[in-house]
Parts: C-alpha cells; structure tokens; sequence
C-alpha cells in the first residue's frame, strides 16, 4: 500500500513540482496516472520509490515512511521501470542486463539463472538471451528494461511511459501482463499519454495537473468528462468521444470500451429493426 | 552534479549578464593571470573578495555558491598535495609558511572557479558562440564549442537520471571498499557514454538535414556591439591588473607570519 500525505516536493532548481498531493493505493490495485507535461507525474512517482524525497508530507509505502529506508531497500518492493531504456542498459548481454538487479539483491546464482530464464520467456526475448542490448530495436530495449525489473518479482510495478514506441500487438501483450499482474494482487502504477489504452484496460485513472490532482476514478468515469479532461490537455478517447457526441440521442456518456460500445450501439439498431 | 550547475546559465537580465561576452572573457582571463601572479596568501584572499560584487550586482549568488561547494572535493585535493609536497620540504616538519603555501594555492583555484564561473553564469551559451565567431574563429569550432557549453547541463541531467533509474534496480553507490565503488560506477558510465554518442550522431543528422555548412560566409541574426558600460567594465578589468602588477613589482608582500607577528 503506497499512502501519499499532502507532499509538496520543489526541484533544487526551484521549480515547484508537487504542490500538496495526497492519495492511497491499495494493494492490487491499478492505477494510470495522466496529465500533460510538466504536471508532475514523474516526480509524485518517483516519490514511491524514494528516489525523490517529500520537501514536505510524507509518503509511506506498507507503513514505511521513504525518507527512513534507502532507496535500494525500496526497490525490492518497488520496482520501477523508467521511461527510456538507455537510461539503464550497459551490460554485455541481454541475461546480464537482467540478472544484474538480481544480484545487486543478493539471490543466489540458481535463483537467479531460474528468475532470468522466466522474464525473457515472459517478454518473448529468449532468442536475444546472449545479444548485446545495445543491438536491440528500440521497442525490444524498452521490453529488456521491463524484464529487468520483472525479474525480481516487485510487488508494486511503476511504470514511466511503458506504450511509447511499442507495436499493436506489444501494447496488447503489455495489457495481458498488467491483468495478470493483477490478478497476483500485484499493484501496478503505470505513467501514460495513451488515452486509448488506458481506456482498454480501465484503471483507476488520476489525473494531474500543475502539481496537484484534478480528478481520481474510475477510467470510464474520468475519461468520459471533457471539462475534466480537457484541465489536463487530455482528448477523451474515440470510444468516448463518439458516445459524448450521441449524448443527445439518449446514450449513456459513460463508455470507453469497444466491445460495450458495440453491444450498446447492435441493441439501439435492433431496437429500431422492429 | 553540483558543480555543473555552477555552470549553468540561466536567463535573467542584470548590468553584468548585459555585459559584452568578449569583455567578460577578458576579465576571467585577466583575474587568471593575476592569480598566477602571486603565490602569497593576501593578495589572493583580496582577490577573492574584489568578485563578490560582481556575483552580488548580477544576482546569481545561489548558484555561484553553489559551484563553489562543488569545487570544495578539488580544493582540497590541492591543499593536501601542496601541504604535504611542503611539509615534506620544511623537513618533516608543520610550518606556517608551509601552511601558507597550501593555503594560498588552494585560494588561487578558487579565484579561477570564481572567475570563470561568473562568466559562465552570465553569458548565454549564445552570447559566447556570437562572441567567438565575431573575434574570427572559424565557425566549425565556434559550434563545437558553443555545442559542448550547451550540453554539459543536458548530460547532467542524463546522469541523475541514469544513476536514478540504477538505484532503482538496487544499485547502491555508496557500498564497499574504494576498488567497489569506483566499479559501482560502471552502469552509470555505460549508459551516459552511449546516449552521448547516439546524440552526437542524432545532432549530426540533423544538423545536415538542416544544410549545415551550405553557405561558406554566415550572417547573423545579432551583432555584439561594445557599449559604454563594456568600457567602463573593461577599464575596471584593466585597473586592477595594472594594480597588481603595480604591487608585483614595487611592494614586498607581507606575509602570513608578519600579519600575525604585526597583531600580537
């Protein structure tokens, strides 16, 4: 459980990043944090792992206030997937890449040949096991990133930007693993501009904007209101886009997922047939 | 990290910042020479002083404070090295003098920082590249430098990132002996290599795709012009350098000992 109490946090350069931010997430829960540039949403999640510190509040993850623990402790619980993969590779493979977390963590050697051989199976990157990182495509390094950090089994995953340059069908598969991990009672915070796939895997949406939150609930809820949206220089996605426009032919607003949409609009044509 | 904010400009207007770059180089230069000049303690404290106004009248004393924080690790290099190389000199022995010695080496390195940063943190990286190519430098180095000027904060910026997203994975730079963490270094120097060459070849790219070097003879948008105030600081400049020569010359300076002797 990550518990965020009223935290103000100010860059040394003297940009106010966070100004007065306060929310609880659950264990299990998903949550996607949304908004433009520049509204915060980077700094509040670094907060979850320690990497920044509150200037003022307190953030606590499983009862633990950060600033108590380093931030090497945290990550063993938090595991935090940063935004550009080039941020963090340097090793001579991909395996070493992966297991080099793994033994800044102390597992054993078996652990960790079982734990590498799981998160390259996991992200579809087996064939590259003994490749150089940096021969990777860009969206390949993105998945390598990811696996680093899976490999030791966190039990809250952040996210930064994780569906920036990644395909259809990676996007796709970055979903089923969120559910899945989910479905472990994992927490998973993901950054995003995506609006579209967020409205696919209906989170819990926060939405920031100038250093504070403007909105919290459910996707179908948030991104179904435009002047919500619209604070946070967020276009609501088609889905809903298309049902605010048929508001007044008696839809409900509140829809964001294809197959719902689908279901509604069969059922009003069906209705008419008669 | 911090001692490249003390090079970093930011933008903000003062009678310094306003200043002609070429003549602010002058100064930084001419502060350089005076420090070489004396290698007593004295002149080179005065000589600190003398630049605070300058840091006070442009308004950037955070971050003057703050580069000269960053150059405490090196300071105190010098003074250990010139402390020991005397002490081992007088004999084995822990003298004043010695002490003095030390002391003002390590004081003619803080008025170089000092110079040279006031400098940077009052001209923009393109106040300096206008400077460079209107004194003829050939553009192509004018570029590389203003490029590299221009980059010292951006990789900064990469590296706290990098060391960030590291940390993140556990990396921990503070543990174990010396030989450790100097190897805890290595994911943080890979990366930071490897994105500054991907960004070198990427700004190469598009510096051609934008037909860079197209035209032999360039124009510019701004034309550096001295004013009166460039004169003004420039006759400053000059005053003092001829006040230390002036001093070099004809005056013994005290030293440290006598200063003491003179108060007891």
């Amino acid at each position: 459980m990550i518990e965020v109490q009223d935290v103000y946090f100010t860059y040394p350069s003297g940009v106010e990043a966070l100004k007065g931010v306060s929310l609880t997430i659950q264990d299990g829960e998903f949550v996607a944090i949304m908004g433009e540039n520049g509204a915060g949403k980077t700094t509040l999640v670094k907060h979850f792992n320690g990497l920044l510190k509150p200037t003022r509040g307190k953030v606590l993850v499983d009862g633990v206030e950060t600033t108590k623990v380093s931030v090497a402790t945290l990550a063993r619980k938090v595991g935090f997937v940063f935004q550009n993969p080039d941020h963090q590779l340097f090793s001579e493979t991909v395996e070493e890449e992966i297991a080099f977390a793994l033994k800044n963590f102390g597992f054993s050697s078996d652990i960790i040949e079982k734990r590498v051989t799981w998160a390259l199976n996991l992200l579809g990157l087996a064939q590259y096991r003994k490749t150089s990182p940096f021969m990777l495509s860009g969206g390949e390094r993105k998945r390598v990133a990811l696996a680093s950090v899976l490999a030791w089994d966190p039990k809250i995953l952040i996210l930064d930007e994780p569906t920036i340059g990644q395909d259809y069908q990676q996007k796709e598969k970055l979903r089923q693993f969120i559910l899945q991990m989910k479905a472990q009672e994992k927490t998973v915070v993901i950054v995003t501009h995506d609006v579209e796939f967020v409205a696919e895997c209906n989170p819990r949406v926060l939405l920031m904007r100038g250093g504070k939150i403007v909105a919290d609930g459910e996707a179908r809820k948030v991104l179904t209101s435009p002047a919500v949206l619209e604070q946070a220089s967020i276009v609501p996605p088609q889905i809903a886009q298309i049902f605010i426009q048929l508001s007044d032919l008696g839809f409900q607003k509140e829809v964001i997922d294809v197959y719902e949409a689908r279901e509604i609009l069969l059922k009003a044509f069906g209705r008419r047939k008669e | 990290m911090s001692f490249f904010d003390g090079l970093r400009f930011r933008r903000v207007t003062s009678p310094i910042h306003n200043l002609d770059p070429r003549i602010k180089f002058v100064y930084a230069c001419i502060i350089f020479v005076i420090a070489i000049l004396f290698w007593e303690l004295l002149p080179l404290i005065v000589l600190f002083i003398i630049q605070i106004p300058f840091v006070v009248v442009a308004g950037v004393k955070r971050e003057w404070a703050r580069s000269m924080k960053g150059a405490v690790f090196l300071a105190s290099i010098i003074f250990l090295t010139n402390f020991i190389y005397s002490f081992i000199n007088a004999g084995y022995k822990v003298t004043l003098p010695s002490l003095e010695y030390a002391l003002a080496m390590t004081l003619r390195f803080l008025v170089l920082v000092e110079s040279f940063s006031i400098f940077f943190l009052t001209t923009s990286p393109d106040h300096l590249g206008l400077a460079l190519e209107q004194t003829h430098v050939p553009y192509e180095f004018c570029f590389a430098f203003t490029t590299a000027v221009r980059f010292v904060p951006v990789l900064a910026e990469e590296a706290q990132t990098i060391m960030d997203a590291q940390k993140a994975r556990g990396l921990e730079l503070e543990k174990g002996n010396f030989l450790k963490r100097v190897r805890n270094y290595i994911p943080i120097l890979i990366p930071l290599i490897v994105s500054a060459i991907r960004r070198s070849l990427e700004l190469a790219e598009a510096m051609e795709s934008r037909a860079w070097g197209a035209a032999k003879k360039r124009t510019n948008l701004y034309v550096l012009k001295l004013r009166r105030e460039d004169f003004l600081f420039a006759l400053i400049t000059i005053g003092i350098l001829a006040a230390a020569i002036f001093i070099r010359l004809y005056f013994r300076i005290p030293h440290l000992e006598e200063v003491l002797a003179g108060f007891a």
